[in-house]
């Protein structure tokens, strides 16, 4: 049995795995279920001055024949009085002392309203804050959210705001709706944060009915962009993490999010740089339940590596991800196909893939099944492996030409 | 006789493995219901959804303990369960295309388990754990049941079983290229891992009193199942060449294939599950030429859909409406006399004999399949309630009316077809209810 405790910048949680802060987190009953049922912590859902939300709230874009691969929200913080929340904010920490509790903040940039409810969450026990620095749609019409996130001077000051006079540890909450996410993220920094957490949703419009051309989600005859999250996130949050674990300007840690839906997902957050990670849209499509595939899948997969505990991912392959410009140039090192003809079932995808859309080099021979690549015209992009069907069927094969050369290294050679 | 290399191929298990791939298509073809049908329609309740969607995400051997969680012979179950009745028969998937293929599912996370995982499977912790003493008689899938549920909560478990194997019919009387033999006698090495002490070839009334089980143990689960296949009843039923078909089928898995010639013509009385077995037997130990006698119609039937299609599949011959009345032979079969039969008129399902002369049906084997001896021997012995060979038990704990001692499985002689699930569901009961007394029990021991 592996060790899946973490300690995240201070929060000591029983597994890697919490609750993001949104409808799973809204009250002390779910939370205190979802603990009940494994769940290692819980960022509550935003706290701040109640807001008046709309109906309809989501919209989800399904994906070969399986349903919500991308979800989108028009949902605003908690709707609840503050006093309701931090009441059972403090009444699960009591229950649950060795669960971590993380309450979601978001406040108009006043620092006594911050210094205010920074010894209010201390009262409850709480673990930790969030600052929510994302939320895309409603709250940034009103100065909060990811126009904070959006702007680094500000999310520098608020941050400040919130660690003067409080010992409690505070994560940011990124968005990812910035060109660079290491500027907020470094700003938040020298705000003094303690970790990063990462991402926010995304700003989209999820489709529109052709037949009444209104959007998905609407209300009453209008709709507005919302934030995206669920499976089809996870590129980007993937991406985001690990620019913030090389950015030695970033040396707090960061707690990935977006899309994670098994403990495939969370394993290669982890690897990237994420010490813990949060989970929305998979629990609200199936239910708290999901923990337990996510802790014994975890589990079993750290004792098929022979590893003891999660701290031992947590990192180590984020130098795996860095500039392009350090990537061997393919005259160095170049990949080609392969199609394995024992295995072709010929629905020459490869073949009409690489001639519409790849370097034209597959030719279909007469009386012969499978496609050939003329290896000499491949430039190894990968795309006739990726639209094949049959695992394993096309496989790309390495070619080291001997010389190791990256962009950066030809640039020095040849004198610039 | 020892086998050729066609017998034993002819043994291998028909229906072959679903390959990765299939499995991970058919596992996403899931929904992942939530309080889902599927669950409800198995005896033993495993989370279905849950294990389906571990295989989706690759995690076969979470899979496998999902399974054995809920059913510790879930290897044997993905075989043999009329699943078309049972966990496939409610999937929400039969109304909008069909259903997810649960069975062959499951299937692939036990061949995993079998291959792959060592020692004792690391199952999720029971809550309640009491100390107890229990002394279960028989090693079928019933006692195996009980046995893993009690182990799992603490008991100290003692399984008697008179054969040489653990299993019951799982290991003796199920064709093994429907179940191998290997997968049930795994399922006896897992309860032995759960901590089981297990004493082989020890037939309790024979080797062992029930008195001193009685005695010894703070309760005794009865899981002995039934009997030998009952006679006909007609002359002739002594003669070499006439067999019982749990001994013909028990034959085929253990020591010697029954020696078959290719020119045997073998029939079957009867046309339950049994008889298809014994048919399918024969035929795949080489006989050309086999019967099944049926003295009802095809649709009354009680073999399982599925069975008699493989049945036809396999070439067996069906003579419906038709009663062996007399064996014939000077020392060795030689030909069943058959009389036509003919339903009687309303709604019951009783036959008569028709006028018409009776022929001979010549045959050299003679398999008697006609179900299992129901007997109330033990119940008497036992001085425990019963009517006629059924014994009175609670229906929630399976207790008879003897304080301690319980029954489940095959020998409550149910009216229906008998499953290995169910019975594993009954072993399991019966288990907890047992656990619920000795905690009960416990609790006032501390307290005194
Ligand atoms: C040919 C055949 C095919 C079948 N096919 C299927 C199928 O496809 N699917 C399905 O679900 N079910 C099938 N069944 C039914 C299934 O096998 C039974 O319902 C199930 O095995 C019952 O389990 P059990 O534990 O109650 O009894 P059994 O499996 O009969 O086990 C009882 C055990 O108790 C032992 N025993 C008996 N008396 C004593 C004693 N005094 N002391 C010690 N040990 C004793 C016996 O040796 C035996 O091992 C089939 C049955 C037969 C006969
Ligand atoms: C309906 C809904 C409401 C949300 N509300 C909040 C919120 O109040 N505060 C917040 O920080 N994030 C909120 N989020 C964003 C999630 O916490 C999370 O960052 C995002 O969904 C990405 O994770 P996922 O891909 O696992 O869903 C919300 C998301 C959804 C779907
Ligand atoms: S009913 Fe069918 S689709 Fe639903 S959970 Fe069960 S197997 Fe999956």
């Amino acid at each position: 049995m592996a060790d899946l405790s973490v300690n995240f910048a201070g929060i000591s949680s029983p597994n890697p795995f919490w609750l993001a802060s949104g409808p799973l987190t809204n009250t002390g009953y779910q939370v205190m279920k979802a603990f009940d049922m494994g769940w290692g912590g819980a960022v509550w859902k935003t706290v701040g001055e109640p807001v008046i939300n709309v109906s309809s709230r989501l919209a989800a874009i399904d994906y070969g024949g399986r349903r919500m691969m991308g979800l989108n929200n028009i949902e605003l913080i908690s709707d609840r009085p503050i006093d309701d929340n931090l009441r059972e904010i403090a009444e699960v920490k009591r229950r649950f002392p060795h669960h971590a509790v993380i309450v979601s903040l978001m406040l108009a940039s006043d620092p006594t309203l911050w210094s205010d409810m920074m010894r209010r969450v201390e009262d409850t026990g709480a673990d930790g804050v969030e600052l929510n620095f994302g939320c895309p749609h409603g709250m940034s019409e009103r100065g909060m959210g990811s126009v904070v996130g959006q702007v680094p001077e500000y999310s520098q000051q608020i941050t400040a705001y919130a660690k003067s006079g409080s010992s409690l540890p505070v994560i940011v909450k990124l968005t990812p709706n910035v060109t660079d996410v290491r500027m907020p993220a470094r700003a938040a920094v020298a705000g003094g944060a303690d970790a990063l957490s990462l991402i926010n949703t995304i700003n989209s419009v999820m489709g529109l009915d052709v037949e009444t051309w209104l959007p998905d989600p609407h209300v009453a005859d209008r709709g507005s962009h919302g934030g995206y999250c669920g499976p089809a996130v996870k590129p980007i949050g993937l991406y985001m993490v690990s620019a913030l674990a090389n950015d030695r300007r970033v040396p707090v840690p960061l707690c990935g999010i977006g899309g994670i839906e098994t403990w495939r997902d969370a394993v290669e957050y982890l690897l990237l740089g994420a010490g813990a990670v949060q989970v929305c849209t998979a629990a609200m499509h199936y239910g708290f339940r999901i923990i337990d595939d996510l802790t014994e899948g975890l589990n079993d997969y750290l004792d098929r590596k022979g590893l003891a505990s999660v701290q031992d991912l947590v990192g180590k392959a984020k130098h795996r991800v860095g500039d392009w410009n350090d990537l061997r140039l393919s005259y160095s090192y170049k990949t080609v196909a392969e199609i394995h003809a024992d295995q072709c079932i010929g629905c020459n995808l490869c073949f009409v893939a690489c001639d519409d859309g790849g370097h034209q080099c597959i030719d279909r021979l007469p009386g012969q099944r499978a496609p050939v690549v003329r290896k000499d015209d491949c430039v190894g992009c990968n795309l006739c492996s990726l639209v094949c069907p049959v695992p394993g069927c096309i496989e790309m094969q390495d070619i080291d030409l001997g010389l190791v050369e990256t962009w950066r290294q030809r640039q020095s050679r040849v004198g610039f | 006789m020892i086998p050729t290399d066609s017998t034993l191929r002819a043994f291998e298990e028909v229906v072959p493995p679903l390959t990765d791939r299939e499995v991970h298509e058919e596992a996403l073809r899931c929904y992942y219901c939530d309080d889902a049908p599927c669950i409800q329609g198995c005896p033993t309740g495993i989370d279905i959804p849950r294990f389906i969607r571990q295989i989706a995400q690759g995690d076969l051997a979470a899979a496998s303990r999902t399974i054995l969680d809920a059913n510790i012979v879930g290897a044997t179950c993905a075989r043999i369960c009329p699943t078309a009745t049972l966990c496939e028969g409610a999937c929400v998937r039969t109304r909008d295309s069909h259903p997810v293929a649960i069975g062959r599912l499951q299937r692939a996370a036990m061949d995993y388990a079998m291959q792959y995982v060592t020692g004792a499977p690391r199952l999720p912790r029971r809550q309640t754990q009491v100390t107890g003493k229990v002394a279960i008689v028989g090693g079928g899938p019933a006692g195996l049941a009980a046995a893993a549920e009690l182990l799992r909560h603490g008991c100290h478990v003692d399984i008697y079983e008179a054969q040489a194997a653990l299993g019951g019919l799982d290991t003796y009387g199920i064709v093994s290229f429907r179940e191998p033999l290997a997968v049930s006698l795994w399922e006896g090495e897992l309860i032995r891992s759960l901590g089981a002490t297990v004493y082989l070839n020890t037939h309790v009334g024979t080797d062992v009193a029930w008195q001193t089980l009685k005695d010894q143990y703070d309760a005794v689960v009865t899981a002995v199942g039934l009997g030998k296949v009952p006679m006909i009843g007609i002359a002739g039923e002594d003669l070499l060449g006439v067999w019982d078909a749990l001994d013909f089928i028990q034959q085929s898995k253990t020591d010697s294939y029954p020696q078959i010639a290719a020119s045997s013509r073998v029939v079957v009385i009867g046309a339950g599950n049994t008889a298809i077995d014994a048919a399918t037997c024969a035929k795949r130990l080489g006989a050309e030429n086999v019967r099944i006698l049926y003295r009802r119609g095809e649709q009354d039937m009680p073999a399982y859909d599925y069975e008699y299609s493989f049945a036809k599949q396999e070439g067996i011959v069906f003579e419906w409406w038709t009663q062996p009345v007399e064996i014939v032979g000077t020392t060795h079969v030689e030909a069943v006399r058959c009389q036509r039969t003919r339903p009687v008129e309303g709604p019951s399902k009783a036959v008569v004999m028709n006028d018409t002369p009776s022929w001979l049906m010549p045959a050299d084997i003679i398999i008697r399949a006609i179900g299992q001896t129901k007997s109330d021997a033990l119940w008497r012995l036992l001085d425990i309630q019963h009517q006629g060979a059924v014994p009175v038990v609670d229906p929630h704990t399976y207790e008879t009316s003897c304080h301690g001692l319980y029954a489940v499985g095959d020998c409550l002689a149910p009216s229906a077809e008998a499953t290995v699930v169910t019975a594993a569901a009954q072993g399991k009961q019966a288990a907890r209810a047992i656990i619920a007394r000795l905690e009960g029990h416990s609790i006032t021991k501390q307290e005194g």
